[in-house]
Order: C-alpha cells, then sequence, then structure tokens
C-alpha cells in the first residue's frame, strides 16, 4: 500500500540525487580540464584548426538570424512607435537590441544547436568507439586534446561572431528602415547614437564569451560521458542542446543582474 | 594482477583474479562474450580502474601512478582495439603517427617508422586511405601498426580476429606472432577464438564466472577434464550447463 504514494517521492528523490551528481560531476570534470590547461604542447597545435572550423562554420547561421531578426525589429519599433515616439527611434530600438540582447542571446541558441550538438555527437561518437581510449593508450590526455581547445575556441570565436551578428542585425535594421519605413539614413544613425555607449559593445561581448564557454564545456561533457551505442549519442547531443540553452538564458538574466 | 575486483553498478565483472604474464610469452584469456575480458585489459592500462586488487607493469602498481607516470606507462603498453577505434576523421598515415608524435619523433623519422610499422602488418600504399575506406581485417591491420610504432614492450590485443573470415583471421593470428617474433614483444590477447588462441598462445587462461577457471597450455587446456572449460574450448554449451 506505501508503495503507491511514496512511488513519487522516491521519483523526486532520485532526480534530486542524479541532477545533485550531474553537477558533480560536471565540476569534476571541469576541474580536469583546468588542469588539461598546463598541457599547452598538445591543445596549442589543435587551437587554430578548431577556432577556424567554430567560427566560419557558425557565421552563415549566425548572420542569417540577426539579418531577419534585424528587419523585423525595425518594423516592429516603426509600428510600436507611430504617432508617439519620433520615428528615428527606430536606430535606437534596433542598436540597444541587437547589441544587449538579442545578438548574443540568439546568436547563442543558434550555435548552442549547431556548435554544442555537433561537439557533443562527435565526442560521443569517439567514445562509444573507443577512440578516446585509444587517444589515452597513445599517451594523450583526451583533455587537452579534445576538450581544452574547444572550449578556449569557444571562448575565443563566440565573442567573434556575436560582433559579426550584430553588425549584420543593425544593418539589416537600417536597409529596413530607409527603404520600408519614412526614415533617412541621418535620422536612423541619430537614433543609434543617441543612447549608444561603448560599454554595450563590452557587455554583448562578455555575455557572448560565456556562452561560447557554456555551449562548447557542455557539448563536451555530455560527449566525454557518453555510454552505450548510436542512440546514447542520440542522448547526449539533444542533452547537449538542452542545457546548453538553459544555461544560456540563466547566463543572461545574470549578467543583466550583475552588470546593468 | 593480484586479487583484482571490478564491477558495474551491483554487476560484479571480475571478482578477485589473479594473472600474471611472463616476460616475452604470449598469454591468451579465453572466455564467453561479455565475461569481462575487455575489462581486464583496460584494467591493466587504468582505462578502467580497479574496485580491489592491484595491477602490477614492470613493478608498478597501475593504481598509484600519477598522471605523467601513467601516460608514460601507457606509451610501453600497446592497446589494439576490437574494432581497431581509429581516428575517422585522420588519414592512416596521421593514425599511426599519433603515438610518436606524442614523443616528439622526428617527421622524417617518423614517416619512416610509419612506413616500417604498415610494411610489417602488409598495409603499405595505404597511408592516404581514411578508416572508412577499409575492411575491417584493413582496419585491425592499421590498428597493430599504430600499437606498435612507439616500439612498446607490451601488446594488448582486445578480441584481435573477431569478425572476421577465415583467411583473414589467419593472417592477423601470423601478425600477432610476428610481433613476438621479431618484435620481442610480450602479449596478451582475449579472444573467443579457440583455434586462434592455439596458434598464437604460448599460455591460455580461461576466464568464467568472474575467476580465472584454467591456466596452462594449449596443450592443456586441451586436455581439462573440468566441463566449464571442455564445454568452451568444443563449443558443447550442454557441458557447461551440466555443471551449472
Amino acid at each position: 500500500m506505501s508503495i503507491a504514494w511514496t512511488t513519487p517521492v522516491a521519483r523526486v528523490g532520485r532526480a534530486t540525487l542524479d541532477t545533485a551528481a550531474g553537477f558533480g560531476r560536471f565540476g569534476g570534470f571541469m576541474v580536469s580540464a583546468g588542469r588539461a590547461g598546463a598541457d599547452v604542447r598538445t591543445w596549442g597545435v589543435m587551437l587554430a584548426r578548431h577556432m577556424a572550423q567554430l567560427g566560419v562554420d557558425s557565421l552563415p547561421i549566425a548572420l542569417f538570424i540577426a539579418a531577419f531578426t534585424g528587419v523585423v525589429l525595425a518594423l516592429q519599433a516603426s509600428y510600436t512607435f507611430t504617432g508617439a515616439i519620433p520615428l528615428y527611434f527606430v536606430g535606437v530600438l534596433v542598436g540597444k537590441t541587437m547589441i544587449l540582447e538579442l545578438g548574443p542571446v540568439l546568436t547563442g541558441l543558434a550555435l548552442a544547436g549547431r556548435v554544442g550538438a555537433n561537439i557533443a555527437a562527435e565526442l560521443g561518437t569517439m567514445r562509444v568507439t573507443e577512440q578516446i581510449d585509444a587517444l589515452e593508450t597513445l599517451g594523450y590526455d583526451p583533455m587537452s586534446y579534445l576538450v581544452v581547445p574547444r572550449v578556449l575556441a569557444g571562448i575565443i570565436m563566440f565573442p567573434v561572431v556575436v560582433a559579426l551578428a550584430n553588425v549584420m542585425g543593425i544593418a539589416a535594421g537600417w536597409v529596413t528602415a530607409i527603404n520600408l519605413l519614412d526614415l533617412s539614413t541621418p535620422e536612423f544613425t541619430r537614433g543609434l547614437r543617441l543612447f549608444f555607449v561603448p560599454f554595450d559593445v563590452t557587455f554583448s561581448l562578455i555575455k557572448a564569451a560565456s556562452f561560447g564557454a557554456v555551449v562548447t564545456a557542455i557539448g563536451c561533457f555530455y560527449g566525454f560521458h557518453t555510454a552505450g551505442g548510436a542512440a546514447a549519442v542520440g542522448r547526449s547531443t539533444t542533452q547537449a542542446v538542452v542545457v546548453s540553452s538553459m544555461l544560456i538564458l540563466v547566463l543572461d538574466a545574470f549578467w543583466a543582474v550583475v552588470l546593468l | 594482477m593480484r586479487e583484482v575486483s571490478k564491477g558495474f553498478g551491483e554487476r560484479l565483472i571480475l571478482d578477485g583474479i589473479s594473472l600474471e604474464v611472463r616476460e616475452g610469452e604470449t598469454l591468451a584469456v579465453i572466455g564467453a562474450s561479455g565475461v569481462g575480458k575487455s575489462v581486464l585489459l583496460k584494467c591493466i592500462v587504468r582505462l578502467l580502474e580497479v574496485d580491489a586488487g592491484s595491477v602490477h607493469v614492470d613493478g608498478q602498481d597501475v593504481a598509484l601512478l600519477e598522471r605523467d607516470e601513467l601516460y608514460d606507462l601507457r606509451r610501453r603498453v600497446g592497446y589494439v582495439f576490437q574494432f581497431a577505434a581509429l581516428f575517422d576523421s585522420m588519414s592512416v598515415f596521421d593514425n599511426v603517427a599519433m603515438g610518436l608524435r606524442r614523443i616528439g619523433t622526428p617527421a622524417d623519422e617518423t614517416v619512416e617508422r610509419v612506413r616500417d610499422a604498415l610494411r610489417l602488418v602488409e598495409m603499405e600504399g595505404y597511408e592516404d586511405r581514411l578508416p572508412a575506406e577499409l575492411s575491417g581485417g584493413q582496419r585491425k591491420r592499421i590498428g597493430m601498426a599504430r600499437a606498435i610504432t612507439t616500439r612498446p614492450k607490451y601488446l594488448l590485443y582486445d578480441e584481435p580476429t573477431t569478425g572476421l573470415d577465415p583467411v583473414t583471421t589467419a593472417v592477423i593470428d601470423e601478425l600477432v606472432l610476428r610481433m613476438a617474433g621479431e618484435l620481442g614483444v610480450t602479449g596478451l590477447v582475449v579472444t573467443h577464438d579457440m583455434k586462434s588462441a592455439y596458434r598464437v598462445a604460448d599460455r591460455v587462461a580461461m576466464l568464467h564466472g568472474g575467476r580465472i577457471r584454467f591456466q596452462g597450455t594449449p596443450e592443456e587446456i586441451q586436455r581439462a577434464e573440468d566441463p566449464v572449460v571442455r564445454g568452451f574450448v568444443e563449443g558443447r554449451p550442454d557441458l557447461a550447463r551440466e555443471v551449472a
């Protein structure tokens, strides 16, 4: 009889313990990665390749998203401001929103799907086909060889991609404003400059770097701890995308509280 | 290996195993699928940590080694994986050269030693191929070449002939013998292929129920009276079932 009501409680308990154990494992994983950072000889030769791969491969999707976001922002700002607020405020809204929020967050979420999933699937496949074990038997620390260069590439390249996405979004907003709205280039740029402070860019890039760290570290973690076969690789990939997307939103709020 | 135990969750795979591999010999560990043969190999180079007991290589307790000492030991132990575990994004040349690059071998010497290793496994001319372009037997041979380039003192073979046709199996067995004969390597071969074990091994140990059930020469195991051993060796599950 007692089983009926204790089962849900037991499930919650197990889920809580599993979550706590997951945090513990991730902490241990990051400590190992930190230690492996001293092995520059191993990760140094891999870094440039991962930076190029991550940056170049991510640009098309990031720019695509930013371009359409810029278009929509300009049109929605114009729709909202009509009659009440001067139209050059379209520039304010496009610039501020792209740089402070949508540039980093939308790019981060898109790259969680693209880069995070890619890393989790690649390392997961390497794990289940014993390639990670093979690395170890050849004297390579997999942390130095696989994890450190990917996480560093994420921290370095996400800000670059986000900076370009911000530029693309604002440019798309400007093109929309001068073609579809009753707005000239001087008016748009007047709005763009009105509340701009250089810290906005710093804020955007700090967020981007932290998203880069989270997406790559979570992708590596789930890939590394894949156990089983093809289905397990699929599960790891999904978990990496879901968890890193959630953490991006948590970090987004965290930076707003801490830095603004 | 002394009194080694290893389990996963509540399932005990190795239950207090003691086993010695003598210098220069090739020892075959036989046993049914899933009995823990690969686990045993992985414990030797600490790809898996033992739960109890100890593993000694060259007098060093593997569990007590610091990170650098462990990687140093792994360079002395070549490992041939069951499905070769080749790095699928790299060419055959790069796969075989990985261990040499790790120890800082000069580029021209690396080319020479990769070529030597590929010649030994009769895979010359495949340097630019990707693993996906190779058959199962070819992949295993490349896996062997990769394991021997750093001239290890010991070689661990995880099911080197599983899934191969009889001719390729004989070729792989021949390679195992050449590793021992030409390179003087001490070998530990994990297999469930009895023909292969008879061909390559100086001694055979049978793993059953988490313990070593039998140890002896290939001739001795063929004369064994233990029904479990006979059942496995003769491929007669009815004998083993009688004991259970």
